[in-house]
């Protein structure tokens, strides 16, 4: 059975949190954010179903990535080469990058199916390098795809939408 | 006569004198005063690139940008002309668009409403009677900045009296020409920018465009990530025929693929990338001859070389890269991509593709834009140690020729294009 649910911006009685479903969609997202920030991309990787995007826009309003230019829009062939170079040692950015620690939070189901789960968050991520402290603030969606059990969960669309996408951000060593 | 450079007068010495031919000091990255100087000297004294013609596709289209650190607005106005509008009413100064792009009618300040048409009169002034016998409108216009184009490649100045653009490209002429052709037969139009920061002096940017040297070195990860074609026609550091040019007033080009130099010159031996087999499907499927189908997607990495123009914009294999000065240790850059305009079933496919190119490398994610930064922010940092030690940019001088046209040039690897920046900048900012 499949629920869309009601816009949550305005209709704040949505399905609970608690909603087995639920839960597993954020206990991904949180896996996720964990691997990131020790940076284990292979592991991270693994999340990803074979068809599916990791996309941080430039413009907070397309859904047509496609067409538009992106910071990252990645398939899997792009992701597998983005976890060569964050691992292979030869990338000045990624071997001396920042660490960081981010928060995800403010989880907001938006589609819920025996299927797959769609939710919004916020992402917080403090970066330090060097004696500063960069900060990358973003709305996230995440579309995840429930497999048998929660082991096989993927995600199938992240999209990691900037506040300040469309001004000039640091170029970063890690992946949001 | 050039002083030498020493621990004692390093600080003292003008800043002229720290450029000395194949060496410059690092206090010219480091020192808030020259920046300064930089401003007005370089910045409001000569020819700024600020949009590309693209961006301002019809009548009441507008950009906001900079010249220098001054914010101005890049309009096309009713009869086709471009203006550049410094970003400020005449009233209190208030900044009148905060758009980075968009369309309007004019531009009204939202502090009191005074009212402006796309080229820069004052047209309109709310409960004028406070005004009578004080305000002359015509004298009230923004100020307007000198604006000349080339190619497409819109420039502006905040100096009167200086030299027409085309004649301060001069030589670049020709290669902005040959840039163009990446359309592949189409117009040239802008798709999309990357914007991002570095913690460094805006020379140092300026240097990269043309430093093949670093190429094989800080984008081995990129070069290990490309097919193998792509990475084979980017080997250029032992190929003779990759060279550099110095081509006047702080321009330069350097061509790392130089049988993509002229697109049109295809004899039509080279096979073309296994990696667009897709796209030259899509395209004959549009209906385009294989002539036509070539052209396009030999042009799909840009031009084999990358031109730098003195002081703030390169045109680099499939983009234009502009730079803005924040501080002396913060910069600003742009890496603003380019496809050909055409009909949707053609130009579609190839700058879906495009986009795909230039994210992969020119992104503040890219595989390459965050190596080059990392490098840009340790020049930075390192060159506050040891003021006295000469930052070297003489690799080649001494292999320096002629060419045919009689432009300085030299092997792609050496910093030919670096002395050639370093040369205008010490012209400008010399007191004589």
């Amino acid at each position: 059975m499949t629920e869309t649910l009601p816009d949550t911006r305005t209709d704040t009685a949505a399905t609970s949190l608690t909603d087995p479903r639920v839960l597993r969609g954020i206990e991904l997202a949180w896996r996720e954010a964990d691997l990131l920030d020790r940076k284990e991309y292979v592991a991270w990787n693994a999340l990803y179903a074979e068809d599916g995007h990791y996309v941080i826009p430039i413009d907070p309003t397309t859904t047509d990535f496609d067409n538009t230019l992106n910071m990252v829009y990645d398939d899997a062939r792009m992701r597998a080469m983005r976890v060569t170079r964050m691992t292979e040692g030869y990338a000045l950015a990624a071997v001396d990058s920042a660490t960081t620690t981010r928060t995800v939070s403010r989880f907001v189901p938006v589609e819920v199916s025996d299927a797959e789960v769609v939710l919004r968050a916020s992402q917080v991520l403090v970066a330090f390098k060097r004696g500063r402290h960069d900060l990358w603030a973003g709305d996230v969606e995440y579309r995840i795809r429930l497999g048998a059990t929660p082991a096989e969960d993927l995600i199938v669309l992240k999209v990691v939408r900037l506040v300040d996408s469309q001004a000039a951000v640091p170029a970063a060593g890690f992946l949001l | 006569m050039t002083t030498e450079i020493t621990a004692a007068n390093v600080y003292d010495l003008a800043a002229a004198d720290l450029v000395q031919g194949d060496r410059v000091a690092g206090r010219m990255y480091t020192d808030p005063e020259i920046f300064e100087q930089e401003m007005t000297r370089i910045f409001e004294h000569t020819w700024i690139w600020v949009a590309h013609e693209s961006e301002l596709p019809k009548p009441g289209s507008f950009k906001s940008t900079y010249v220098g650190r001054q914010p101005v607005i890049v309009s096309r106005d009713r009869k086709g002309a471009i203006h550049t509008l410094v970003n400020r009413c005449r009233h209190r100064g208030a900044s009148l668009c905060e758009k980075r792009t968009g369309e309007a009618n004019g531009f009204t300040c939202p502090y009191h409403a005074w009212s402006y048409s796309l080229d820069g009169k004052l047209r309109g002034i709310p409960y004028p009677e406070g005004y009578e016998g004080v305000l002359d409108k015509s004298e009230l216009s923004l100020k307007r900045l000198r604006t000349e184009s080339y190619g497409g490649m819109v420039f502006a100045t905040l100096d009167e009296d200086i030299e027409p653009l085309e004649e301060f490209l001069g030589d670049v002429k020709v290669w902005i020409d040959r840039f163009m052709k990446q359309g592949g037969g189409y117009p040239v139009k802008v798709l999309g920018t990357h914007q991002f920061t570095f913690g460094g002096n805006w020379k140092i940017q300026l240097e990269n465009t043309t430093d093949g040297y670093h190429f094989p070195i800080v984008h081995r990860s990129w070069m290990a990530s490309v097919d193998a074609e792509t990475a084979d026609m980017m080997s250029f550091m032992t190929d003779p025929e990759a060279i550099t040019h110095d081509l006047g007033n702080g321009h330069s080009v350097m061509q790392m693929v130089p049988e993509h130099s002229d697109l049109d010159a295809d004899d039509g031996t080279e096979k073309l990338q296994d990696r667009f087999d897709g796209l030259i499907a899509d395209l004959r499927a549009a209906g385009l001859s294989d002539s036509a189908i070539r052209k396009v997607v030999l042009a799909m990495h840009g031009t084999g070389f990358n031109l730098n123009l003195f002081p703030n914009v390169s045109m680099s294999a499939a983009f234009f890269r502009v730079l803005r000065p924040i501080s002396v240790d913060k910069t600003v850059i742009e890496h603003v991509a380019i496809g050909p305009d055409g009909p949707d079933e053609v130009v579609g496919p190839v700058n879906r593709a495009r986009l795909r190119v230039h994210e992969h490398f020119q992104g503040p994610f890219g595989f390459g834009t965050p190596d080059d930064a990392e490098g840009w922010d340790r020049v930075q940092r390192g060159a506050q140690g040891a003021p006295e030690m000469p930052i070297l940019v003489n690799r080649g001088a001494a292999r320096e020729k002629p060419s045919p046209e009689g432009w300085p040039t030299s092997h792609v690897t050496d910093e030919t294009g670096m002395r050639a920046a370093y040369a205008q900048w010490k012209q400008m900012m010399s007191d004589d």
